[in-house]
């Protein structure tokens, strides 16, 4: 009889644990992705996007959705309770000053009662703007105090207030690298000399998508995680990515005959830039469409063979 | 792989120059790194070159099936992860046609087949290969349809039959290049391996456990069927990362070396096939069999396939050129960036967001990003001038205007100088194109 090896690594390190809840948690795998025999940790979970102005959103990906888009309250039931959303993703957009111009108390309203209508955890982030984006999340995350919410994003240039407000409010801090593994540490290397605690502390690397440079987001990925599992403490926090940013690319929704029904390769195109995520790494995916996140739960359940 | 000592040890020593190098140990040095063979040595033993070869061995072998330009080949693959150097030989997928389908399905599968080809950053994506699957248990009608696909198409095919007489009946009707036998299990390997070697084509070895499958392909390979490929028999994704990884790292660590060939993947009936094929091209596959491909699915996984298996040292690069973005006119501006694929993708689509007509003025560059270019010289005010010049940008915009990447505001002076047009130095961050764009 002939005896195949199983070539199980010998990591030192292990992906570190967050709580997100009062319940769920993530992180924790001491292997690479989905490999049972190293160990796969907790379950991957799906978040689903919310845009409290939606006004630029391809409308293929949230048709679903209907009029509940103009609402993000109902947007969110619509995620947590009808479409089984993990987590869902409040995007403040409203608050950017080229645009609506929203006010940081205004934003940090509508998140209290996403908060309040559901009861997955809740991720937040501003509109992108460096200045105003301080302002809105310091608000939002005072306005949250007792509640666990994951405050996006620290970035090189800006992670100060974010990262204080975090601290006294007892949130979860999203670290932004730009596709560049020494990036990635040296943000988690920032916060944690400021005082944030890995544990509190996800990281999101930048996934580019499909057709848009997802492979350098999928190598950078796999090298965080190797460099995770050999040790090094500064890239072992659990990894999101959101991968709406699929939506953008002219393949996945351009109209042609011969390219298939548009919808149906859109939801595609941001279900594959997710299972690339997977594959490499992620911890966490930011989704926007309905479809894709039913095509990327059967790929969690499948990767991870129903455990 | 040898080192340049051991392959030194079995050399002549005479320093002859036969082989091309002026030493021995220059030579040695050539074969460990794969740059030589060792059959240009006139000296080396045959007892020392089998000795050698079976040590040098690629971990995978190198399977190929079909000929001609539609030729796939397979395996011959180094590495567990494409940063550490690149995957060489790209996951092939074929479509299956069952030999009960209508004449009319058939048809329409062989349309669709040949109908999904997209073209992307100057690659043809395709589906490669075709399958035909003995269903009908009539051989008759099996050799029938095999006929008719091989005289309609020209994609190499995969003879999918337990029955060895089948097979053998197809190969001296039809004429088949190099088809790919799939597959021998624990009941037919016997027959369907002595077909394989005298036909000389390829044959698929299926086991639902690795230890078994390394038991069978040991007794196939000692009947003298060089030339394997390995059905794992994943039932879901799970199955497909795990296997698939065992069997790659095994070989490529030389941990265990009798798995060391290429992977096929059957997910015909499989309701996850898309995803199995996807798992199956970043996670070591060689092949996938899929009962049909819908396009708005095959794009997506094209492009998966192109961007898992383009080589990190040579970036993706996009044509030179003046590229309209929001439908500009002659008021309109012109910004330019290099050639590299993520930049040029991340720029364009920062000017559709702003909803503002532009040209896009892509200058070569080999392939490298703004900053990189610029600091190995192979972006300079000349370069952009002359692009400028022969894109024809100057007549199709007579806004008198180039819109420069923020890092290069030193370049402004001399590309002045050279096009005689303003010079707007730009955000130094794509994402601020836009707000500069609605601003002038």
């Amino acid at each position: 009889m002939v005896d195949v090896p199983i070539p199980k690594e010998k990591w030192s390190g292990k992906i570190g644990t967050v709580a997100l809840g009062a319940s769920a948690e993530v992180g924790g795998a001491t292997g690479m992705p989905f490999l049972s025999y190293e160990g796969l940790g907790r379950r991957q979970l799906l978040a689903g996007e919310i845009i409290d102005d939606p006004s630029l959103l391809t409308e293929l990906a949230v048709r679903k959705f209907g009029d509940a888009v103009k609402d993000p309250v109902e947007w969110a039931k619509r995620w947590a309770s009808d479409l089984g959303a993990d987590l869902v993703c409040l995007k403040l957009r409203s608050t950017n000053p080229e645009g609506m111009d929203a006010s940081p108390e205004d934003a940090a309203r509508t998140v209290v009662d996403v908060i309040k209508a559901v009861s997955v955890p809740v991720i937040v982030y501003g509109c992108g703007q460096e200045e105003k984006d301080a302002k809105t999340m310091e608000a939002v995350s005072n306005a949250c105090a007792g509640e666990r919410i994951i405050l996006g994003q620290a970035e090189e240039t800006a992670y100060k207030t974010i990262s204080a407000a975090a601290m006294a409010n007892r949130h979860a801090l999203i670290a932004f690298s730009n596709l560049d593994i020494n990036l990635a540490k040296q943000m988690n290397i920032l916060l944690a000399d400021f005082g944030v605690k890995l544990d509190n502390v996800l990281m999101d690397p930048l996934m580019a998508c499909l057709g848009m440079g997802l492979e350098y987001s999928y190598s950078v990925n796999e090298r965080i995680r190797i460099a995770a599992l050999m040790g090094d403490r500064m890239l072992q926090a659990p990894m999101l990515c959101d991968v709406t940013s699929s939506w953008e690319a002219r393949e996945a929704t351009e109209e042609n005959a011969l390219w298939g029904e548009a919808g149906e390769r859109g939801a595609w195109w941001e279900a594959t830039t997710g299972l690339a995520a997977l594959v490499s790494g992620a911890e966490i995916l930011i989704v926007r469409s309905p479809e894709a996140m039913g095509i990327l739960r059967e790929a969690i359940d499948g990767l991870r063979g129903g455990q | 792989m040898p080192t340049a000592i051991e392959f030194f040890k079995f050399l002549p020593k005479k320093n002859c120059g036969k082989c091309g190098f002026p030493t021995c140990l220059a030579f040695a040095m050539q074969l460990a790194n794969s740059k030589a063979k060792l059959a240009d040595c006139p000296y080396v033993s045959d007892e020392a070159k089998a000795k050698l070869e079976a040590s040098s061995a690629p971990p995978i072998r190198l399977v190929s099936i079909g000929a001609g330009s539609n030729k796939v080949e397979i395996g011959d693959e180094t590495e567990l992860y494409r940063h550490d150097k690149k995957f060489f030989h790209q996951t092939r997928y074929a479509i299956v046609i069952s030999d009960r389908a209508a004449d009319k399905e058939i048809a329409a599968k062989l349309r669709r087949a040949a109908d999904l080809r997209f073209e992307r950053v100057g690659q043809m994506l395709a589906v490669d290969m075709l399958g035909v699957r003995n269903d009908s248990g009539d051989a008759a009608r099996f050799a029938s349809v095999v006929a008719r696909v091989a005289r309609e198409s020209a994609l190499p095919l995969v003879l999918m039959s337990p029955d060895a007489a089948a097979v053998r009946a197809e190969a001296s009707a039809a004429n088949l290049s190099r088809p790919l036998i799939y597959a021998a299990d624990e009941s037919n390997w016997e027959a369907l391996a002595a077909a394989a070697k005298e036909l000389r084509f390829p044959l698929a070895v299926r086991h639902a456990d690795l230890n078994g499958l390394a038991a069978l392909v040991e007794k196939v390979h000692a009947s003298g069927v060089e030339d394997m490929v390995l059905d794992l028999c994943p039932e879901g994704l799970q199955q497909v990362v795990e296997r698939n990884t065992i069997v790659r790292k095994n070989a490529v660590k030389r941990t265990f070396r009798g798995l060391g060939y290429p992977i096929i993947t059957n997910a015909c009936g499989n309701g996850q096939a898309v995803l199995m094929a996807m798992v199956s091209t970043m996670k070591y596959g060689g092949i996938v069999l899929m009962d049909d491909l819908d396009p708005a699915h095959a794009l997506p996984l094209f492009t998966l396939r192109q961007n898992i298996y383009t080589d990190p040292q040579v970036p993706l690069q996009v044509k030179a050129g003046l590229y309209p973005i929001n439908n500009p006119g002659e008021s309109s501006p012109v910004l330019f960036t290099t050639n590299f694929s993520l930049t040029y993708f991340t720029v364009a689509a920062d000017i559709e967001k702003s909803r503002m007509p532009a040209w896009l003025l892509v200058v070569d560059a080999e392939g490298l990003s703004v900053m990189t270019a610029y600091s190995a010289g192979k972006l300079t005010a000349e370069s952009v001038a002359e692009a400028m010049r022969s894109s024809g940008a100057l007549e199709k915009s007579r806004r008198e205007m180039l819109i420069i990447p923020g890092m290069l505001a030193r370049m402004s002076g001399k590309l002045q100088e050279l096009v005689g047009v303003k010079i707007i130095v730009g955000p130094r961050e794509s994402s601020g194109i836009s707000k500069m764009l609605r601003s002038l």
